[in-house]
Order: C-alpha cells, then structure tokens, then sequence
C-alpha cells in the first residue's frame, strides 16, 4: 500500500489548516456561501437534505486496518454511528457539523486520509479495480498509476475550476470491475511487446446524458500519462461548455466535436505540453510500485489462523475446512458465491456483502467496520478494498482461512452470499438523504431483496446486476444495470422507470428504458415480471444480460405492458 | 482597493510569498525579451488594455490586451515579445479557463505582467500564482493577511506548473 | 401557505421559521405570505440561517404540511431510518410523508 512521507503529510496538513481558516472565515461571515460553496465541495463537504454530508475520500478504493478504524471512529465521534459507502469507493457520514468538519479532517490526516476533491468541479478521487494487486486476470497493479494521478490532480492549478466534475478510473485486467468505460477518462494497463503502458478512453459517463467513452489514444506509457493525461483536461478546459451545467461535463464535448477531432487537439497539445517536463521520472514510478509490492504470501498448506475478538471466537482447524464445516450449508454457499480466484495460490479474494436483505445498501456501523478492519488485519495482510458496487473487499485471504473469516462476518451480519445476484444492489442514497433526488432508492432496494429472498431462487437468476438510482444523475449507475431503475417526480409523487440491457463490465452497454414507468409496489412486479421473461426464454448457459441481448426489448415489453 | 483597475501586484501589497514573484520560463522557452523588466507597482498608469480581436485586427502596436474568458490565448503567442500586460478576465470565479490561458502564455514564454481581473477569489490566488499570474485585479476586497496566508500555506506541491515551484517528485529525488 | 427553510450554518440542522425566530420542528412553522424572500435576506444576512428558500405546505389539524414529498422527508427525517427521525418515538411518522 502506498505510504505518505513527510510531504504528502504536509500537503495534506496543510490543507486541514487551510480548512479550518475558510470555516471560520465563513463562521464569522467573512465569506458568503456562495463564495463558500466551492471551497467545502473541494473538501467534500456538501448541504444535504437533512444536515452537512462529509464525503471523505479513499483513494483507488485501498484502505489498511488503520484507516478503517478511523472511519469507525468518525462514525461514532462525529455522526451517528455509521457510514454509507459509495460508488465511487469512498464513504459518506450524512449527519454532519460544519463546525466539527476541520477536526474530522485533522483526524483523518493522522491516518493519511483526507477528503480533498471528492465533490467540485475538479478531478475526483481516482477510483481503481477493487481486486487490484489480487485479481488472477491482472496485467498490472492499476493503484500505481491511480496513486501518480492522485498526487498529479491534487490542488492542480489549472484544472480546479473546470465546467464540470471529472472523473478517472484506472484498471489493469481484461476484466473491467470499475465501469472504466464510464468515466470523463478511462485507462485500461495493456502490455505492448513487453512493455506496459495505458489505453485512454475519454468522454464516457452517466448522468442524464449517458456516453460509453471512445478510445482516444492506444498506448501511453507511465513516462507519458502526466502530460497525456494534462493535454486531455486542457482541451476540455477551454473548450468544456459552461453556459449549461447540463453540457458540461467533457462527454458532451466530445460528442459535438467528435472523437477524431478531440483526438488531434489532445496531440498537438500533447506534443507542447510533453517538452514541459511535467511527467515525474522513472524513480518516481518505481518508488510507488515498490509501496504495492505483493504481499509475503506463505504456503498453501500452512494451518489457518484462529479469529479471537470479543465476539467471536473461532476454534483453529489443521486444513481450515474439515469435513464438518464443509456440511455447513450456509458457508459453503458464502464461499462459492463472495470469493473469487487470486493470482496466488492458495489464497482468494472476498468480498464481503452489505447487502443483507432489507438492509441499506452500502451502509454499515461503526462496530462492522471495526470488525472488518479487525479480520483485515489478521487475515487480509491488513488491506481492504471499497468497490463500486458499495461491497468491501478483503484481497488477500488464505483458504485455510476463509471458514474463520465467514463466521465472524456472519455473526456480524456481513455474510449475506450475495455478490452479483440479484440482492446486491447498487442504490444511491435517494430522496431519504439527498437534496437532489426525486424519488426514495433506499425503500425499492429493500423491497426487491425482501422479494427475492429465497437464496436458491437469486442463485437460480444468476448474475443479475440491479442498479437504482433517485434522479437523473445516476449516481446509482442504472444506466449500467442489467436492470436499471430510475427513480423520477411524476407530479409530486415518486414514480419508477425500468431500464434493461445496461452493462458497466467490459462488455459495457446503456440500458434502454422499458415504457412508461411505475409506483413503488409496481416496480418490484416489473422486477419479477421480468426475470421471470429471462427464466422462460433463457438458453444454458446465458445470464440475464446474454438473454436480453438476444432476445431483444420485445418479450419483456408485452410481458410488462400486454 | 476596491475596484479592478486597482491591481495587487503578488509580491508588493501582499507581504510576498514564499516564491520570487517573476515567473520561471521553462528551460527550453526562453523569454523573447529578456531585458524587459516588469514594474512591480504598474497600476493606473496602464494604457488601457485593448481587447484580443482589436488587438490582431488593428491594434497592434498596443501593449497591453485584455482576454476574456473565451478567448484563446493562443493568437497571442505570436506578439508576446512586444506585449507589456496581459490582463485575463474572471467573469464568475467558477470560469475556470483563465487559468490554461496563463499556463499557454507563460509556457510561451511570456515575462510581462500576468493580471488576474475580475469575481478573483482569495482562495484562487494560489493556484493563479502557479498559474502564471502575477497580479490581481479582483472586484472584492481582499484582507492582505489571509491573502498571505493563502499564498505561504502549502510548503509543497505536487506538480510543476508555470510558477517555478519544484514539485514534491523532484524533491524526493534529487 | 406558505414556509420558509433553510439549514442552521453550524450545524446543518434543518430550520422553519415561526414568524420571530427559527424552530427544528415543522409544527412550529408559520405561513410567510409572500414575504419570505425578505426574511431569507435578513436571516441569511445575520447567519442565523443557510440556504433559506420559500415552499408551499397546506395547514393540517397537525401543523403545516410541506407540499412536496422531499420537505416532508426534509421536515420528518429518513424514511429508512425511524430511529434517526424527530419522531423516533412513532412507527407510523413515516406515513406522514407519503
């Protein structure tokens, strides 16, 4: 994991001070709010439907035990007892006092931590493949370049102040687990006759206007990405629209000039903008890549390691699985459905769930994150992982290990086996928190996993990737769903689209709206009405996505509407 | 101080940063016009700046241009040896373009005065400063101490910009 | 009738304006007529309130009802959330705003 020295502290210091003067300064009404606003959105501070929200900021997604127990710690001291985690890996307190902000942050920054840029319209938090440095599937560590863009788009001074928020995520598989393609920038690590380098797609999105990013440049290499990557923002920074915040963002850009053009003035910027001397050197790469070193992995057949907390004990067995606990059902299900294949062997990657039904998606307590901060560090060599789909990965787990892992989680509440069925839902906080939406998320979620409860019929449905959002800015990315829900305001009430055919993995595709939409109760029956379309017309083999794709809107419209 | 044609010049009324206030050409741009020296204090005495289409139109022996916020600073690179102000405008402090316009200038190779005029913000100073910038015309008062403390607050930074600061990359090795 | 609100500047507390001064409580809300803007004006001006905006309610038996469904959930708390409400106290608070 990368590791602050002494002048990343600083910077980060700094800026906790720099806070707490515009707090004061806006305190003592020095500075008006709308002077104000930018200055705690840059620090992720927004003013929510019910109090302060404070977005605070894990970089690529990668935590140590630490820094999660800091985040317990916020939770407890500051809010009231719990976080939410996002879709952008990072984690929000809804309950919020401005005048508390400059101390949370203080006690952020011990920990290396910080919520610098993750609202404004500057660059955002980079946000990276949740099994980076883990995945079987793995070119490279993505968090290398994501920790050389983090350090370049932090305070930059000329893109502070652009149209429009952007957003960059790195990955280094084949398989995407970030919607790369479905980001201002998108940059996939693909090796070139040995040698590494990046592919760029720029212009991708959601919102209200969704955009697949094209590919803009094939190859870049580290010693290039800084000055690339800087020639992409200054074309979108002088040519970004700012008449309409609706515009603004850079896929629209994009789709007025077109990629070929953007593509040619990213050159000849590129081309001035690299004899600057903007790129770091190569000891720089190499000083990052040492901090992401794999881990000191032991033997697969090392006997597993005892879980003891005040919860929970957990009795060591020789193997880690004996014969009685591979009878237990319930974990042999967790194992088959939340793990998946690590580059070492002998290890896996898990994910755990926080997605229990009827639960709050992405929500968990001061005491769960505590708890998995604790199995992190006894199990996971101290990391955690936030992924976009509001779950929480620990990378780096032993095999022998996993039965210890699952029944403290369990007793926890965190083993609901869930990942990718139909009860991981993607769903943004809605109208319950936030001051932009126009219908509740949170309520449909759990009415669609009450639903769908019984574990044999979600395991039946398969991969089934549920995505909800409250408004058109799709932070709950169901443009991207399999089933997407779009949560709008039909004369005062809350009124639910039904979209189909979304992807945000590396076959990515935008869902297409079903008709016209539905109430609360109605949608959880176009849920069901719809799946049962799938289970009908399926062919082996096929997901709910492949089904769609073949079988075309059609089916599921007559099923639907008659 | 409070209107626009009332410019702050960075290292004079503001008790100076950490920084030397005339910006470092990349090593590979000299300045066309080395010898020039920027008056510090340059303020009423200005001609007036003249805007970049009268200026590429008929103007040209003007030296000092007024750019708004849409214009490309580009057009001007071909002048910049005989152009004494480039004054930038700020239209709301949320327009960020002004800022790559300074960043195109200095990259250029421009050592004339650098005017950030406008809805400039105290907090913004800094990243103008590294911008290119080198005085403020800003519409709203600004309080001279927490301008100071704006501009020495960061000890590092992390990229190299128009401003000459050594980023913290370089720091690390040597 | 018409409502003012808008959130405490500390605290971020969600705020009704009475008439004379600032409640938490929507109960506590008066009709502002077509003055609201002004008082947002005064009130923002001394800090005694952020972000104050004018929305339409209808009096009920209970006190001033927001007319749209997110100043009720602004006025009540999550939905999701009884526990963390102004009426932790009642299962049914939240029937109140759909």
């Amino acid at each position: 994991m990368y590791k602050y020295d002494q002048y990343d502290q600083q910077i980060v210091d700094a800026r906790v001070e720099e806070f707490r003067d515009q707090v004061k300064r806006r305190l003592a009404g020095q500075i008006t709010e709308d002077q104000f606003k930018p200055l705690r959105l840059m620090n992720g501070l927004y003013l929510q439907l019910h109090a302060y929200m404070l977005r605070v900021a894990i970089p690529y997604g990668t935590l140590d035990s630490r820094q999660m127990r800091m985040l317990a710690t916020i939770a407890r001291k500051y809010d009231r007892g719990y976080g939410h985690f996002t879709t952008r890996q990072n984690i929000q307190y809804n309950w919020i006092k401005l005048s508390d902000a400059p101390d949370i942050l203080a006690d952020l920054a011990t920990v290396e931590m910080h919520a610098i840029q993750t609202s404004g319209n500057c660059i955002r938090n980079i946000s990276s493949d949740q099994y980076a440095g883990a995945a079987a599937d793995e070119v490279a560590d993505p968090r290398i370049w994501a920790e050389l863009l983090r350090q370049w788009s932090t305070f930059h001074p000329e893109f502070s102040y652009l149209p429009r928020k952007f957003k960059i995520a790195v990955i280094g598989a084949e398989e995407d687990r970030a919607a790369m393609r479905l980001h201002d920038i998108g940059i996939q690590l693909v090796k070139r006759d040995g040698v590494l380098g990046g592919r760029i797609y720029v212009g991708g999105g959601m919102g209200r206007t969704p955009m697949i990013a094209p590919e803009i440049k094939d190859f870049v290499t580290a010693d290039d990405l800084l000055s690339y990557v800087e020639a992409c923002l200054r074309v979108y920074n002088r040519y970004g629209r700012r008449d309409n915040i609706y515009k603004a963002r850079i896929k629209i850009l994009i789709h007025e000039i077109g990629a070929d053009d953007y593509r040619r003035q990213v050159e000849e910027e590129f081309a001035h903008v690299k004899s600057l001397g903007l790129d770091p050197p190569k000891a720089e790469f190499e000083r990052i890549t040492a901090m992401f070193a794999p881990p000191s992995f032991v033997a697969a057949d090392t006997p597993a390691t005892p879980f003891v907390s005040s919860e929970v004990e957990t009795p060591a067995s020789a193997t880690g699985v004996s014969t009685a606990l591979e009878a237990n059902g319930d974990f042999q299900a967790w194992r088959a459905q939340n793990t998946a294949a690590h580059k070492q062997p002998g290890y896996a990657i898990v994910t755990i769930s926080l997605k229990p039904t009827g639960g709050i998606p992405g929500d968990a307590t001061a005491e769960q994150i505590d708890l998995m901060a604790d199995l992190a560090e006894r199990y996971s060599f101290d990391e955690l992982r936030v992924t976009h789909a509001q779950n929480i990965v620990l990378p780096h787990v032993r095999k022998a290990d996993l039965y210890a892992v699952w029944q403290a989680l369990d007793a926890a509440g965190l083993a609901p086996a869930n990942l990718d069925l139909i009860s991981d839902i993607i769903a943004c906080p809605g109208l319950d928190y936030c001051s932009l939406a126009n219908a509740r998320s949170i309520p449909v979620a759990q009415k669609i996993a009450t639903r769908f409860a019984d574990q044999n019929r979600q395991r039946d449905l398969g991969e089934l990737k549920l995505k909800i959002s409250g408004c058109i800015n799709a932070c709950g990315h169901h443009h991207a769903g399999h089933i997407g829900i779009l949560g709008v305001d039909k004369k005062g009430t809350e009124n639910y689209q039904l979209l189909l055919g979304g992807s945000g993995a590396e076959d990515t595709s935008l869902a297409k709206i079903t008709g016209p939409g539905f109430d609360e109760d109605g949608i959880v029956d176009a849920v069901e009405t719809v799946t049962n379309v799938y289970l009908a017309k399926r062919a082996e083999g096929e997901r709910f996505l492949d089904t769609y794709r073949r079988v075309g809107m059609e089916p599921f419209k007559e099923a639907l509407y008659g | 101080m409070d209107k626009c044609n009332t410019p702050l010049p960075l290292a004079g009324g503001a008790g100076g940063g950490p920084v030397a206030d005339a910006p470092a050409n990349p090593a590979d741009s000299p300045s066309p016009n080395p010898s020039r020296k920027r008056e510090g204090d340059r303020t009423e005495g200005d001609e007036p700046a003249v805007t970049l289409d009268a200026f590429l139109d008929s103007q040209t022996n003007a030296t000092a241009v007024r750019l708004e916020a849409g214009d490309d600073a580009r057009a001007l690179l071909p002048y910049l040896d005989r152009i004494a102000l480039v004054e930038v405008s700020f239209p709301t402090f949320r327009d960020g373009r002004g800022y790559s316009a300074a960043r195109v200038l200095r990259e250029a190779g421009y050592t004339g005065e650098l005017r950030a005029q406008g809805d400039v913000l105290v907090d913004q100073m800094p990243l103008m400063k590294r911008c290119g910038f080198d005085s403020f015309a800003p519409q709203a008062e600004i309080d001279p101490a927490t301008l100071e403390a704006a501009l020495t607050r960061y000890e590092n930074v992390y990229q190299k910009a128009a401003d000459g600061r050594v980023p913290v990359w370089a720091l690390r090795h040597g | 009738m018409k409502l003012l609100t808008g959130n405490d500047l500390p605290t971020g507390d969600v705020l009704w304006w009475t008439g004379s001064t600032w409640s938490r409580h929507v109960e506590d809300a008066g009709d502002v007529g077509d003055r609201g803007e002004s008082i947002a004006r005064v009130e923002e001006g001394a800090r005694r309130v952020n972000g104050a905006y004018v929305i339409d309610a209808t009096a009920t038996p209970e006190g001033p009802r927001p007319a749209h469904i997110k100043d009720r959930v602004r006025a009540l708390g999550p939905t999701v959330r009884p526990d963390l409400t102004l009426k932790p106290a009642d299962p049914a608070a939240g029937s109140w705003v759909i």
